[in-house]
């Protein structure tokens, strides 16, 4: 479609579909995709889209070669990363760590080896038709166009069966329909919960009609997830036709999309996607001539992580201090503005136009039985590959630590995976066999929550890792209730005696007790949840938990007053160590042994780090 | 500059002190799409604050003020917000506004260090403002570039796989 006039009707829908099939089959001969997300854009990817752009053009090779920017491609760990793409034999190759300096050999189409790049594993990708192998690939359904497609053309994902899901539903089902639709894929809330999103849906259909809301909770606060902002940056038109099938099936014509601040990216992408789509007549008034509207605005969070709760986002909506309160009545019933509400995750809503445009069996036949579909993980922490994963549930932390990831960095050994963020707990080598879902991760102590997942080495320290999640929660805690606001900075002092080494085996059992009370009397799901690191941590990791109380010893080496530097014997005094003390506490001359005073040290360890000698100890 | 209103008060006058900021801010909420039911209209009053901390740099009571009259709200109902979420601050920040995340990713990666690092070669604790006005600092909860973990901002920058060592030279980029 040449000209902006709206799209009147499926059929219009599906002959620009067609159009820009046919274009994207026969455009240059070589594509090559830039992964413009926000890790890409701060590995510097834009000076290598740069020189790619200047070089394309100083060798005349326009014909030959279009580069398209995408949105992450999810292989964090060796941004930038590019994809060229081989129109004619359908082959691509993923190029890692590219530097501007390799532009111009890719642009020559030299051979790869010759580019001095990394190739990444091909396979990386796999339509969602077919079955996923987790070995080598994975399933993609969420992300299925992030990375494949530019975020900034609505052609591109019209192109990729864009918005006819909203076109299937509005103009060929009823609106209880598409409710039974997401009821029978069996599709449950990615942001955590777990509960079923048709069912929420259902309830607030179930509302007299009139005004009704629909939220896409873009929140994303959980420290170390980043699968949402994946999503808006790299497919937002998804979440946009999913927000307005739901406005569909619940009775709402508005939809707002609360993100958070700190995505500058994906609030740009978004905004650009609904002008877009307000342009092409697929949202506001009369949507393909069906009757329908829906118009979609954006609100912005403030740097408050319970605003992810779905009464405190209300709130914040509002325009109010960002508080929980006692659910019922729940926001279906009574949420924004009063009025019923459904509030769904991004993750949530990328999966609902694959389940109306494919229906719910074919959804079913991926993942488990009680947890249908795939779930995102953002994989950070001591893993080799660092990025974006997407697997059927029930996949294998193993699948996903060792496979995916392929294993820690640096030859340490593994530790613990912490999944939840600061309302989940950590898993342990014996765990890493459990195939995931919602159930099996909290009979183990910890929970989905949004697919944070950050992989811990023997370097970590547990006790410590539990004392960051709390600090966390002390930041974070609304202060509302008292258990939650009060009972967690108990909790804290207590892991910072057990850190000092000054606690006694009566603090380990103060600290379940207490942990207990605050999960028991908290009012929102941030309280009930935030002793779950404390207490994961304390049956999981008893032991060094005992090794701090009984020995007064911080295996991993991190708890700094229990641990103490020591120059060795192999020292042949370069007097390194000396010069960059920050407090000046090691004494020695040139060539001589030299030594510390273990009372002025701070246990900075940068005497160890600077050491070429291997000369100094910790214990 | 501040003036006083009464004995007991007294109040800046930022408001007044940039008028151009005043011009930008005014025209905004005039354009605010405001409605005759006021409990709607204190939904416009995040994006508001958004905007007047983009303009002044932070959000002392005049503009607390200013904002509270345009949108019909009570002054109470503007602090509550602005006490409440961690992004709006009613005193200044520094020319250098230095981010350490603390994210989970970049905190099992040595964060912790780097924030550490900043303190000691500032002078000044997390939270805090140099007394020039020319550095603050703070911890920041995940940008979701934990790729790059630890990450550390200044202003709009973000840089990457950072080590104590680099902190030092972040700093003398801040000219």
């Amino acid at each position: 479609m040449s000209t902006t006039t709206p799209v009147k009707d499926p059929a219009a829908l599906a002959s620009w579909a067609t159009e820009q099939k046919a274009q994207q089959d026969s455009g240059a001969p070589i594509l090559i995709r830039v992964s413009m997300g926000t890790c890409g854009i701060a590995a510097k990817t834009g000076s290598v889209l740069e020189v790619l752009q200047s070089e394309v053009q100083s060798q005349q090779k326009e014909g030959q070669i279009e580069i398209v920017q995408t949105g992450c491609m999810g292989l964090c760990h060796s941004e930038p990363t590019i994809e060229v793409y081989d129109r004619q034999t359908r082959q691509s190759i993923f190029y890692g760590n590219v530097k501007p300096e390799h532009a111009p050999a890719i642009v020559r189409e030299e051979s790869s080896q010759a580019y001095g790049v990394d190739i990444l594993t091909q396979n990386w990708y796999r339509p969602e038709e077919e079955k996923a192998d987790v070995a080598t690939a994975q399933a993609r359904i969420v992300l299925r166009n992030t990375g494949r497609i530019n975020p900034e053309s609505i052609g591109d994902y019209v192109g990729t069966a864009g918005y006819t899901a909203l076109a299937k539903a509005i103009t060929s089902m009823q609106p209880d329909e598409v409710i039974q639709t997401v009821i029978d894929a069996g599709l449950r809330g990615r942001g955590g919960g777990g509960f079923p999103t048709g069912v929420k849906w259902q309830f607030a259909a179930n509302q007299p009609a009139g005004e009704k809301f629909v939220i896409c909770n873009a929140d994303e606060g959980d420290p170390g997830a980043f699968m949402d902002r994946a999503v808006l940056e790299g497919d937002p038109h998804a979440v946009l036709e999913a927000m307005a099938i739901s406005g569909y099936a619940i009775g709402a014509a508005k939809g707002v999309i609360y993100i958070r601040a700190e995505y500058p990216l994906a609030i740009e992408r978004l905004q650009c996607a609904i002008g877009q789509a307000l342009e092409y007549g697929l949202l506001g008034d009369n949507i393909l001539g069906s009757g329908f509207d829906f118009d979609i605005e954006i609100k912005y969070g403030a740097g408050a992580f319970v605003c992810g709760e779905e009464t405190a986002l209300i709130h914040s909506i509002e325009g109010l201090r960002g508080e929980p309160i006692y659910k019922p009545p729940f926001p279906a019933v009574e949420g924004l503005w009063k009025r019923p509400t459904i509030v769904n995750n991004v993750e949530t809503l990328a999966n609902i136009c694959a389940i109306v445009r494919q229906g719910p069996e074919w959804f079913r036949s991926i993942g488990t039985e009680k947890c249908p579909g795939t779930k995102v993980f953002a994989l950070a922490g001591k893993v080799k590959r660092v990025g974006l994963v997407e697997v059927p549930m029930g996949t294998t932390l193993r699948d996903i630590v060792f496979g995916v990831g392929q294993g820690i960095a640096n030859d340490r050994a593994f530790k613990a995976v912490q999944t939840g963020g600061p309302s989940g707990g950590c898993l342990k080598s014996d765990d890493l066999d459990t195939p995931i879902d919602y159930e099996s991760l909290r009979a183990l102590g910890s929970m989905m929550g949004s697919g944070g997942m950050i992989v811990m080495d023997e370097d970590d320290c547990m006790v410590n890792v539990a004392k960051f999640f709390l600090e966390f929660t002390l930041d974070e805690s609304c202060g509302r209730c008292t258990p939650c606001r009060v009972g967690n900075k108990r909790l804290h002092e207590m892991l910072v005696k057990v850190c000092e080494g000054k606690a006694d085996m009566r603090t380990l059992e103060k600290l379940r007790q207490l942990s207990d009370v605050i999960k028991e009397t908290s009012l929102c799901g941030l309280g009930q949840t935030s002793p779950n690191p404390v207490l994961s941590t304390l049956r999981q990791f008893r032991r060094e938990y005992l090794d701090h109380v009984l020995n007064h010893m911080c295996t991993a080496g991190v708890c700094s007053a229990l641990i103490s530097y020591e120059i060795n014997d192999r020292c042949v005094g370069c007097t390194l160590c000396a010069r960059n003390c920050p407090v000046s506490c090691i004494d020695g001359s040139p060539k001589e042994l030299h030594t510390i005073d273990k009372e002025l040290c701070i246990k900075c360890g940068v005497c160890q780090q600077v050491c070429k000698f291997h000369a100094v100890d910790k214990h | 500059m501040t003036t006083t209103c009464c004995e007991r008060c007294e109040r800046d006058t930022l408001i007044d002190d940039m008028p151009e900021a005043r011009q930008a801010l005014e025209t905004y909420l005039d354009g605010l799409p405001l409605t005759d039911k006021p409990e709607r209209n204190q939904g416009f009053l995040i994006q508001s604050l958004h905007k007047a901390q983009a303009l002044f740099g932070y959000l002392p009571e005049s503009v607390q003020l200013f904002v509270a009259n345009k949108l019909g709200i009570h002054l109470s109902q503007v602090y509550g917000v602005i006490s409440f979420y961690s992004f709006f601050t009613d005193s200044p920040l520094g020319d250098f506004r230095i981010n350490v995340c603390t994210g989970t990713a970049c905190f099992v990666k040595g964060a912790g260090k780097i924030l550490e690092e900043f303190v000691r070669l500032l002078g000044i604790e997390e939270g805090e403002t140099s007394g020039d006005l020319r550095f603050s600092l703070g911890g920041l909860r995940c940008v979701g570039a934990c790729s790059l973990a630890p990450v550390v901002m200044v202003n709009e920058r973000v840089y990457g796989n950072v080590t104590a060592e680099m902190v030092p030279e972040i700093l003398n980029d801040c000219e």
